[in-house]
């Protein structure tokens, strides 16, 4: 019985990094032999979600989204597309604990266990704090140090804000950080308001996103007073209202990403063997959905 | 090359085949029954053999066991993979010997959308390799050889820019996958053209699963939903033009096998593609989008006074842009309307300060 691993990720009709983390983690993740086969399939290219599962040869196929939050595009377009017989409530998720589900899909012979979105999962936070630790190049990173973990957020689904949040408060309970927020790029505490949040002279900013892209590399740069143009870079740190500003990018881009996409696999029962895959040096900068 | 590897050698393994299931493939065919083993080629046939016979006799017919060992031993066994190397080197159209001697040979080659194909075999193994269609006459060129890149090198044309669109006729140059073996010539040629290869294989097998524009768009949700409400049972000219549009073959190489539903062709050409679509793609849905936006405006009637040659600059212009014609256009080649020095004298002369044409407003209040 063999396995196969399908990323899911959003894509972009206009910018060439969207795809980039789901490439670069599968690429991690066949290296490491953890499945047999590892695929990709996106919202806005291709292979769509439509024609992914067909692309497979295993029997049994474990879905990611390479998503940061739970709500529509994990609860229904995927699933829709994908032609999985799926209802939300089969995740029986309060917002931020989704499992998976295992269903059959209409199109194609397989079995497919329909995992959560790589953003909720509880290892998304050890994600956050490495990623800390590599724009500020401290391996101990934390002490009289603050950490804002940034959010998208939306008016339309609550859940955006609650997977920020739930990374945040479990942030705060390790006592590493001197301060930790949680701040949104499209509600309140906004983001553009950073330096009032911390009292720290160091702050930390990690983007709840999962590709480089407009977001992270000009709204939120230039609404936190980094540049006054995305497109012209930021310095890190930069120096902002007496504070120093490390703006660590899209941390879907985070190597170690890898290894939250296999820890949802394992829960839903795939075998991976122990090894986490060796991820390597970190990148900068792969892109978001338009 | 028998015992160099650890792989059985073809007698044996056909010798094992034929003493359990029988053989039956490709012109190949080995039994064993009470009398011994039987093999036939469509050259020979041998009967009553001893184990050593039956070895004597295949290897007198080498190319034919070969054929049934790689194809049952060393192709990917995916049934749509293993089709797609079938087609690659001409299964259905050469005798074994014949493909055999081709393959090992100058090779045997395919198109498939804008990637050229090579098959050969070197070393008594099947080797492949993938180029730009342009690009088989030329030598100096990018070598690769891991298949994956292929997921890279789709996503910039030549000029760099972003290439939303895999199956564009817009590859970009330069590059050649070498010394792939067969299931990493599937994995390149999927990293360039993702799921071709499964939907070509079904529509081969008379199971295309087709989905056709009114289903699609009756699916779509958020801010997509809105392309419903340009279905209005008012016949199908709008889709028409959106196929005009998005999926001849100057701009998608997929052949269109959808419609405005199973019972309403559409009226435009479906292309020459070897690779089937099977249901619009998000491009079109997104583009659509901003069509059901634009065609729920009332036309109205705006009176601008235009020479002749105007009148046919301005056509000339839009033909330019949709044919994707403005960097063929030299720069002083003014006999051509869409040349920039001739839109920009049009532009200085008809339009006011608001950028409006001839003066006169856009009146657009319900937009």
């Amino acid at each position: 019985m063999t396995e196969a691993l399908l990323l899911v990720a959003h894509g972009s009709h206009l910018n060439p990094r969207s795809s980039a983390p789901a490439q670069d983690h599968a690429d991690t993740i066949r290296a490491s032999g953890a499945f047999d086969e590892v695929r990709e399939a996106y919202w806005k290219e291709e292979p769509s979600l439509r024609n992914a599962l067909r692309t497979v040869t295993a029997d049994e196929v474990y879905v990611v989204p390479l998503f940061i939050s739970e709500g529509y595009f994990t609860e229904q377009v995927i699933p829709r597309e994908l032609r999985l017989e799926f209802d939300a409530a089969d995740w029986n998720s309060d917002g931020t604990s989704a499992d998976f589900a295992t269903c059959s899909p209409s199109d194609v012979d397989k079995t497919v266990h329909y995992c959560g979105p790589v953003g909720t999962h509880d290892a998304m936070t050890d994600v956050i704090v490495r990623r800390a630790e590599t724009v500020t190049g401290d391996p101990d990173v934390g002490a009289g140090v603050g950490l804002a973990v940034v959010g998208h957020g939306t008016k339309r689904n609550e859940n955006s804000a609650k997977a920020v949040e739930y990374h945040a408060d479990r942030v705060r309970d390790r006592d590493r950080f001197a301060e930790v927020r949680a701040l949104f790029m499209d509600e309140a505490p906004e983001v553009d308001d950073v330096t009032d949040h911390f009292e720290s002279e160091d702050i930390v900013v990690v983007p709840l996103f999962i590709a480089d892209g407009y977001h992270t590399q000009e709204d939120i740069p230039e609404d936190m007073g980094l540049t006054d143009d995305g497109r012209e870079g930021y310095a890190v740190p930069s120096r902002v209202d007496g504070h120093d500003i490390w703006y660590a990018g899209a941390i879907g881009t985070e190597p170690l990403m890898a290894d939250v996409i296999l820890e949802r696999t394992a829960d839903a029962g795939a075998d991976t063997g122990t090894d986490a895959p060796t991820t390597g040096e970190t990148t900068t900068m792969p892109a978001d959905g338009d | 090359m028998a015992g160099a590897r650890a792989d059985p050698t073809p007698a044996d393994a056909l010798r094992e085949a034929a003493a359990a299931d029988g053989v039956d493939f490709d012109g190949l065919r080995a039994a064993r029954d009470d009398d011994g083993f039987r093999v036939a080629v469509p050259e020979a046939s041998y009967d009553g053999l001893s184990a050593a016979e039956f070895d004597d006799a295949v290897e007198r017919h080498r190319a034919y066991a070969e054929n049934w060992l790689f194809w049952h031993q060393h192709a990917p066994q995916n049934p749509a993979e293993w089709a797609f190397l079938r087609w690659v080197e001409h299964a259905d159209d050469l005798s074994v010997p014949e493909r055999h001697d081709r393959l090992r040979d100058g090779g045997l080659d395919r198109e498939w959308g804008q990637l050229a194909i090579e098959a050969h075999i070197e070393d008594g193994r099947r080797r492949y390799e993938l180029r730009h269609v342009d690009d088989t006459a030329l030598d100096d060129l990018t070598t690769y050889t891991d298949p994956y890149e292929a997921r890279r090198l789709r996503k910039t044309d030549d000029d760099g820019d972003y290439r939303p669109l895999s199956t564009a006729p817009t590859l970009a140059h330069g590059w050649a996958f070498v010394d792939l073996d067969p299931d990493a010539l599937v994995r390149a040629a999927e990293g360039f053209y993702p799921a071709t290869v499964a939907n070509w294989h079904r529509e081969r097998e008379g199971d295309l699963d087709v989905t056709h524009w009114h289903e699609t768009v009756s699916r779509q949700t958020g801010i997509y939903g809105v392309v419903q409400t340009w279905d209005r049972g008012e016949g199908h000219d709008h889709v028409n033009r959106v196929a005009e549009a998005c999926c001849v073959d100057s701009q998608c190489l997929k052949r269109r096998e959808w419609d405005y539903d199973a019972e309403t062709p559409l009226d435009v050409a479906r292309g020459d593609g070897v690779f089937p679509c099977r249901e619009p793609c998000s491009l079109v849905i997104a583009t659509a989008r901003k069509w059901t936006r634009l065609e729920s405006e009332q036309s109205r009637t705006y009176e601008f006074d235009l020479t002749p040659s105007e009148k046919e600059q301005i056509e000339t212009i839009i033909d330019a842009v949709a044919d994707g014609r403005i960097d063929e256009i030299r720069e002083a080649d003014t006999s051509d309307g869409a040349n920039r020095y001739r839109a920009r004298y049009l532009r200085a002369k008809l339009f006011d300060d608001e950028g409006n044409l001839c003066g006169v407003p856009t009146d657009g209040d319900d937009r």
